[in-house]
């Protein structure tokens, strides 16, 4: 009981701290840092999660428990020439078993029920996860392809806490406009279609099933709606965020089916059930393997994203197994492979020489980073505004979902 | 003493695991959550069934969901009746087995499996029953509510045809006979003697197909469009809020126990 309530007191020192460091800039910041270190030697109180694995990494436990966003981990299953697992469990002796999620709630739910000892969290997940004392920092000393990293994907906002480092970038990409060349003409660029009452394409839409959708509404708005003053699809107040659930509500006549499970997504492009909206890269090239004229693109409006970290569960029982998936993951001809096969940008300065297409880092545009300016890499919505805004109230992430449940439910 | 032992772990069971997690359930629907972390937090508080309840959009879903399942076991029993009629009574005795068996062979398939070809069948323009339909200039009821009352029928019939057809097999013959020989149309015999007599059986089937239907959420995901149901409210927010969803969790749990209380008002329990 009262180890709990000193574990709450460090939870909000820490989150104090990681909010001076968001809004101070690089001078604070570095004294956060500071002080984490200090507390790193003093005792593990300043930054949530404990200490990070010291390492050295010893032999592996012989099994692995991954939890992964569809593609991330392949074993072969999916296509017999894309598989990383098998490889990892003959160089290592450690087992994978893995399980994929649908949306970022499911990854943090399933890791709070505990037994994972990895998972690829998004921008919207990996702070509910420090912060719920699920994961714990990680030792980039132990993952020798750290260093090659691009240096923007790394200590960003949402994978380090007070200059400590909880995840090992992977990837980043674009949620794109998918749609069938064949009914959709001219091909779009724009997310017009999919949200406008007078849309061509009336019921056969498609979106994302999950709150954090309400994001792509305020991208939407922010292009058609300058007067709302969005500047960040993560930090809305009450009013713009009416409006994001207005015009989602605007949408919901035109959506045939809302999709979470990438397979349903893919079927109902085939089947011609949807025939445009929001859509993954991988469901794009699932759905072209499988014969639908289908393209994505990203739209004129800018996009959400993602940008995700591999990190390490608290109660990890192989831990030496995950440092070396860590470091598996990340190495330049594996996170050429993932890249690749779900259609993001890899996190590896070195993957782009490893690709079997030698223009995908271009196409991915991994290393421009003008082409991510408009790119809003999901986020945990909170109260305080992200964006820095004072004197102003943002809606929290759990209000997102209860309004997301209503939209679904009216 | 030994019946008290056998019985003993069976009620261990039923109390622990099974009215424990129901409880759990209801307790948890009085916490709330943290905002940021979405885990646990335990202090007393209304809101979630205030939540519930003054929320137009919850109100409609438990309302559409209520009709769905109602729609369900009418439909189940419109179907049910005849069949079960004709294995139990107008059948040769020597093919029951048979039918049984036939009727009871969609149990054998997975639920997943069931509902993905209903998907296909359902399919707006390529599915099979839109194919049918066209010829006579209609379209097929695609995804959305109709798919869902269609599959859920689908999935639930078997229970409903296996009580009235064993309600309909323990009528005596004498009964019938009686009945004709006072001078009874078919139709009065059916009203005054096969209805009164199979009720029971009725509402056996009837609790099933409706309080699975109550409670089905996979079904309205994969063919519903975007038609959700009270599961679905569920799926969707127990990850983040935990104890909104267990509040919208005891909302089927009630409407069944009212139902299960109606049921035995009507004394059709007893002669189960």
């Amino acid at each position: 009981m009262h180890t709990k309530r000193l574990l709450k007191v460090a939870d909000v020192a820490s989150a104090v701290a990681m909010l001076a460091a968001a809004c101070g800039g690089s001078s604070s910041s570095s004294s956060a840092s500071g002080g984490a270190n200090g507390g790193a030697a003093g005792s593990a109180a300043a930054v949530p999660g404990g200490a990070a694995f010291a390492g050295p990494v010893g032999d592996g436990e012989g099994q692995l428990n991954v939890l992964a966003w569809p593609g991330y981990a392949e074993n072969g299953s999916s296509d017999p020439n894309v598989d990383w697992v098998t490889p990892f469990e003959k160089a290592t002796g450690c087992k994978v078993n893995v399980k994929s999620f649908g949306t970022s709630d499911e990854a943090v739910k399933l890791m709070q029920g505990g037994g994972w000892d990895v998972v690829s969290a998004s921008g919207d997940a990996t702070l509910r996860l420090i912060y719920g004392d699920t994961v714990q920092p990680v030792n980039t000393d132990l993952v020798p392809n750290y260093k090659d990293i691009f240096p923007d994907l790394k200590m960003q906002k949402f994978n380090s806490v007070a200059g400590v480092p909880f995840g090992i970038p992977h990837g980043r990409g674009a949620n794109l406009i998918m749609y069938n060349t064949k009914d959709v003409t001219p091909a779009p660029d724009s997310w017009a279609p999919t949200f406008e009452a007078d849309s061509p394409y009336k019921g056969y839409v498609t979106a994302y099933d999950s709150p954090i959708f309400i994001a792509d509404a305020a991208v939407y708005l922010m292009a058609t709606k300058p007067e709302l003053g969005i500047k960040d699809p993560y930090a809305l107040d009450q009013k713009q965020f009416d409006a994001a659930m207005a015009l989602l509500q605007q949408q919901k006549p035109l959506i045939s089916e809302y999709w979470s499970d990438y397979t349903k997504a893919v079927d109902a492009f085939k089947s011609g059930t949807t025939k445009i909206g929001t859509s993954w890269q991988v469901i794009n090239n699932l759905a072209k393997a499988d014969g639908a004229t289908v393209e994505a693109v990203k739209a004129k409006e800018g996009a959400t994203g993602w940008s995700d970290t591999w990190m390490v569960a608290k109660d990890a029982k192989n831990i030496n197994c995950a440092y070396k998936w860590l470091d598996w993951i990340v190495s330049p001809k594996v996170n050429a492979q993932v890249a690749e096969w779900f259609g993001e940008a890899p996190s590896n300065s070195k993957s782009c020489a490893e690709t079997s297409d030698k223009s995908f880092c271009d196409t991915y545009h991994a290393a421009d980073t003008a082409y991510w300016k408009d790119v809003y890499y999901w986020n945990t919505p909170t109260a305080k505004c992200l964006d820095g805004r004072t004197g102003v109230q943002c809606v929290p992430y759990s209000e997102w979902a209860t309004a997301w449940s209503a939209l679904r439910s009216s | 003493m030994r019946i008290a032992g056998l019985l003993a772990a069976p009620m261990a069971w039923l109390v622990v695991v099974y009215l424990g997690a129901l409880l759990a359930l209801f307790i948890t629907a009085f916490w709330t959550v943290d905002d940021f972390t979405g885990q646990l937090v335990r202090t007393f508080t209304l809101k979630n069934f205030q939540e519930v309840f003054s929320n137009p959009a919850y109100l409609t879903t438990v309302l559409r969901t209520l009709g769905i399942a109602l729609s369900v076991t009418v439909v189940c029993l419109v179907l049910a009746l005849p069949l079960a009629m004709f294995m139990a009574r107008i059948a040769k005795p020597s093919w029951r087995p048979l039918m049984v068996a036939l009727v009871l062979t969609p149990l054998w398939a997975s639920y997943l499996v069931k509902v993905y070809a209903w998907r296909a069948m359902l399919q707006p323009e390529s599915g099979v029953i839109a194919w049918f339909l066209k010829p006579l200039g209609l379209s097929g009821p695609g995804y959305g509510t109709v798919g869902i009352i269609i599959t859920l029928t689908y999935l639930w019939l078997p229970y409903m045809i296996l009580p009235i057809y064993a309600g309909l097999t323990r009528l005596p013959n004498s009964m019938l006979d009686a009945s004709a020989d006072l001078g009874a149309s078919g139709g009065r015999t059916f009203r005054s003697i096969v209805v009164p007599m199979i009720f029971p059986s009725v509402v056996a089937g009837s609790i099933f197909t409706f309080s699975l239907s109550l409670g089905d959420y996979i079904t309205a995901q994969i063919v519903g469009g975007t038609t959700t149901m009270l599961g679905n409210v569920v799926q969707t927010t127990y990850v983040t809020n935990l104890p909104f969803a267990a509040a919208v969790a005891t909302i089927p749990v009630v409407i069944v126990l009212l139902y299960l209380t109606a049921v035995r008002r009507s004394g059709a329990l007893e002669n189960l």
